[in-house]
């Protein structure tokens, strides 16, 4: 029996009683974890665009400063994206936390290994690059601690959440890309916005 | 007059996007656009957010509209080819994106490896199904802007601008071998 964090009830706990918080989903197993915690509105799940999440968190986060923007992505999506660090902590978006359940898996492509299980320390390029706050989580109290940090603290925040690499079932949010902009835009924005 | 317009139009094109409610310039820089970084850098109405890849300009821009902004991002051609998987994202979504691209290995090119990503960058874009244009003279750049600001807010696509090098003006990289202009 692993002793790691399960990523659903990572997921379950983070966005419970999520109150105004927009979420970004990574591609793949993310996005199935937002959308069994609860479709909602005010989440993008992303059904491509590999290594863009924690970007367009930042998009939004420039846009809605008075609003909390959580990424919620994989280590493979956030490895592809690595620059991505560099670009956000020179903006340091006090309303952006980014939180990478990383399984050191491609787990949608056969579970193939990641860098992560081969030393690269996600947290540790996030902190160089000159994030406030970086850490790593790997506890049911880790896990806690970190949603109060989201809830109740300042960003930027990155957070390497190791989690269990077990196959899923997917949960599958809506897929047209039209629908996922718009009902995100108007829950955010109101009606008036697909006027716009 | 034409002197004139070869060194306004970034003033104009700054003046087209404020006006457009423009609020997130991304970046990764080229000569081209150099003057045009500088007035948007010193607009306090916008943010200028210098990207490692642009690719990561592509993404940012979808989360500015989501969140409810404008955003434009700035590169030049090679930059192009660093986009192409990212721009299924605004094309999926249709997203509005302007992107103005300042091109190299076109007029008067003097560095080889310029040419193919350059020579390749209008057919790559429509291959994706991206709506492009093209400027020639600098006289056309800011109705050219102003065009193609409404075609990619108006109707939600991403729009790309080429700013020829007959524009700016090509690299010479063996002047450069005598002095360095400060």
């Amino acid at each position: 029996m692993s002793k790691l964090l399960r990523r659903r009830e990572v997921v379950e706990e983070l966005l419970a009683e999520r109150g105004n918080l927009l979420v970004i989903g990574g591609l793949g197993a993310p996005a199935w974890d937002i959308t069994h915690a609860g479709d909602h509105d005010l989440n993008f799940p992303l059904w491509g665009a590999m290594g863009g999440a924690a970007m367009i968190g930042l998009g939004v986060a420039l846009a809605q400063p008075k609003k909390k923007v959580l990424v919620l992505t994989g280590d493979g999506e956030m490895l592809m994206g690595l620059g991505a660090l560099a670009t956000i902590a020179v903006q340091r978006p006090r309303n952006l936390y980014i939180v990478v359940l990383d399984n050191e898996r491609y787990g949608e492509t056969g579970q193939q290994e990641t860098h992560t299980g081969h030393g690269v320390d996600l947290a540790g390029m996030a902190k160089a690059a000159g994030f406030a706050h970086a850490l790593g989580v790997r506890t049911q109290a880790d896990v806690s601690r970190l949603k109060k940090r989201i809830y109740s603290g300042e960003g930027a925040l990155f957070a390497q959440v190791k989690v269990d690499p077990e196959r899923l079932p997917l949960v599958l949010p809506p897929r047209e890309g039209s629908h996922l902009k718009n009902r995100f835009r108007a829950a955010l924005l109101g009606p008036d916005a697909l006027q716009q | 007059m034409k002197k004139n317009a070869e060194s306004a139009w970034p003033d104009e094109v700054h003046a087209l996007l404020k006006a457009a409610g423009v609020r997130q310039v991304a970046i990764v820089p080229d000569a081209g656009h150099a003057r045009l970084i500088k007035l948007c850098e010193k607009d306090r109405s916008m943010r200028v957010v210098r990207l490692t890849t642009e690719e990561e300009g592509v993404a940012l821009l979808a989360g500015a509209w989501l969140g409810g902004e404008k955003g434009v991002l700035l590169m030049q051609s090679s930059g192009v080819g660093n986009c192409i998987n990212m721009l299924s994202l605004p094309l999926a979504c249709q997203f509005p994106l302007l992107m103005l691209v300042t091109m190299r290995g076109d007029h008067g090119e003097f560095n080889p490896s310029q040419i193919p990503m350059g020579n390749a960058t209008q057919a790559v874009l429509e291959a994706l199904g991206v709506i492009v244009k093209r400027a020639e003279r600098a006289e056309d750049v800011p109705e050219m802007v102003s065009g193609a600001l409404r075609l990619a807010f108006n109707t939600y696509r991403p729009i790309a601008l080429l700013i020829g090098q007959r524009v700016l003006g090509a690299k010479d990289f063996r002047k450069l071998t005598q002095s360095v202009p400060q």
